[in-house]
């Protein structure tokens, strides 16, 4: 029976770092441990002996596990970086993920696939989902925008909410613009004239 | 007129200077292209992105190509350094405690003695060593390595890569007992009260090659016009950025919260040439502490890519002649010549040298006139000789 890998997964950010683990989990059998604090790397990480390194590409501490890859000392086990040489695709998969990842020499290509395959998927997801909080953010932004032009509007001109909001709309629709741009500028109008 | 996008992704250091000021000065636009900047956190980032093709060009360590180039990195497209970006702009910090010896010793601080100061070290320093460098394919490593061994220190010396922006953590942590890494981080570990300058890297070395921009060989060869626009506006930021006139706007230019994010002054300190060596408010003046552009700055000599080559071989056990010759084919001069021609560079009659051998400026013969070359020497005299200039 073949030896369950040790993956090492480091990541400060435990929202991402939960899901990570449990989309290795469902890949296999794994001894997962999970690094959150940056200080002194080197030597956590080595204390673990791990067969697999993961970590965010963008993370700046990266560049202390570059140097422990190319480590070659006696006790230390050398570490080839990213993936099996020949599968350029996946390493290409990987950096468009925004993960990457270090194999301890000797595991063979067809072993760390999944592991590579689960940490990708979970890393897109979590692009995904990043992106989509952004985005009710500015949504949410955008409503109180749009909120206090149209209170400017009935203020100004005696009109009601809805006839605020018609204004707006049409104005948009007019100028071929999004209804909250033009919010935007009244708010910023209306700032400088009262 | 159409701009053409270039994504460049840069580190945030003060040496980013020249993308940062080709892009918001017009240096850039002038050639008719837009620089989409993106902010790195890693140098190990900064090559795959390039090497996946998801940035177009880099502002990068210099060894870091030829790292790549003798196959110390992941396997990835071939990429090549057109030009420097940068020539010196490191300090070498000790920790609190081992400033205090060195002052007990009698050691002065003056900041530009790399043989006094390596001497005192050597006497304070009982035991080990730690180094932090930002990177172990950096020209802080080849500073750090250099002068600790030519000072007589050997097996006790560790050098350890730390992120830049935690380098002042890990001295005060006492992760490291000293560091060599880019402003501005120097004067930040300073002024949190963790570290005590003891030499710039110049003082090392004359003229440490320090950042370049490097794009991959493919890009050059599909796109010879854009490449060279892109070697232009770089060089004519740099000119601007070596006017000493410019240098306080650089620094309140690179210090804006999507570049530096950092108070303008801390940025200051390493394009005035005027560090702030301690917390005790002592200060040293340092004339061309990193320079961008002055006599012959930006040419990415063959020899140098040897030199960062030699060290490699030696540390990793690579056969010398093949490693040599594949870095010194990626610092690409003959691009550098046909692009920067245009422009009125100053071209050498060679592109391989003996390195080290300047002590003051030179003027010597080029491709057309004469030229002044930056002087080059190393505190110990060292010399190095590229493969095939014997």
């Amino acid at each position: 029976m073949q030896k369950r890998l040790s993956i090492v997964l480091i990541d400060p950010d435990e929202h991402r770092a939960g899901p990570i683990v449990e989309g290795l989990k469902e890949a296999g059998e794994y001894d997962v441990h999970v690094i959150l604090e940056m200080t002194d790397l080197a030597s956590k990480v080595t204390a673990f002996r791990p067969d697999i390194v993961l970590i965010d590409l963008a993370s700046p501490s990266r560049d202390v596990l570059e140097e422990l890859a190319l480590a070659s000392g006696p006790l230390d086990r050398p570490v080839a970086m990213f993936v099996d040489h020949s599968d350029e695709q996946l390493t290409r998969a990987a950096i468009e993920a925004g993960v990457s990842a270090y194999v301890v020499d000797g595991v063979r290509a067809d072993r760390v696939k999944p592991i590579l395959d689960a940490a990708i998927a979970r890393f897109h997801m979590f692009q995904r989902m990043r992106a989509e909080l952004a985005a009710t953010k500015a949504a949410l932004e955008e409503r109180k925008v749009i909120d206090r032009a149209k209170a400017i509007l009935m203020r100004a001109r005696g009109i009601e909410e809805e006839q605020a909001y018609a204004l707006l709309r049409k104005t948009a629709m007019d100028q071929g613009r999004r209804v909250g741009d033009i919010a935007q500028q009244i708010v910023m109008a209306a700032g400088l004239l009262i | 007129m159409s701009m053409e996008i270039i994504r460049f992704g840069y580190v945030p250091l003060t040496d980013a200077a020249p993308a940062i000021i080709a892009h918001e000065l017009g240096f850039a636009a002038e050639e008719g292209l837009e620089l989409d900047l993106m902010r790195i956190g890693a140098w190990a980032q900064s090559r795959d992105l390039l090497g996946a093709g998801l940035i177009d060009a880099a502002h990068m360590l210099v060894p870091l190509p030829v790292a790549q180039a003798v196959g110390l990195g992941p396997v990835l497209p071939p990429m090549d350094l057109v030009m420097f970006l940068s020539q010196g702009g490191q300090a070498v910090a000790v920790n609190q405690d081992i400033a205090a010896r060195l002052r007990a010793e009698g050691h002065g601080f003056n900041f530009n003695n790399a043989r006094a100061a390596g001497q005192a070290l050597r006497r304070v320093v009982r035991g080990p060593l730690r180094v932090g460098v930002p990177f172990r394919f950096s020209t802080q490593a080849e500073i750090v390595f250099h002068w600790l061994e030519a000072s007589g220190f050997g097996e006790e010396v560790r050098v350890v890569t730390i992120p830049p922006p935690m380098m002042a953590d890990a001295i005060d942590a006492g992760e490291v007992d000293a560091f060599c890494v880019g402003e501005p981080w120097p004067s930040f570990a300073v002024e949190r009260g963790a570290a005590t300058l003891l030499l710039t890297g110049r003082a090392i070395w004359m003229s440490p090659p320090e950042k370049g921009l490097v794009l991959r060989r493919d890009f050059t060869a599909a796109r010879p016009d854009t490449t060279g626009r892109l070697m232009r506006a770089m060089w004519r930021a740099g000119r601007w950025l070596d006017d000493p006139a410019n240098r306080g706007t650089a620094a309140d230019i690179l210090c804006r919260p999507h570049y530096l994010d950092l108070p303008p002054e801390l940025a200051e300190r390493g394009l005035r040439g005027r560090l702030m060596i301690s917390s005790a408010g002592e200060t040293r003046q340092c004339d061309d502490f990193i320079a961008f552009h002055r006599d012959a700055a930006t040419f990415p000599w063959k020899s140098l890519a040897a030199l960062f080559a030699a060290r490699m071989i030696r540390n990793h056990g690579l056969d010398p002649a093949p490693a040599s010759q594949a870095a010194m084919d990626c610092f690409r001069t003959d691009l550098y010549r046909e692009h920067l021609r245009p422009a009125g560079a100053g071209l050498p009659g060679a592109s391989l040298r003996v390195e080290g051998a300047i002590d003051i400026p030179r003027l010597v013969a080029a491709e057309s006139g004469q030229m002044i070359l930056r002087p080059d020497a190393f505190f110990d005299g060292r010399l190095f000789e590229p493969p095939s200039a014997t």
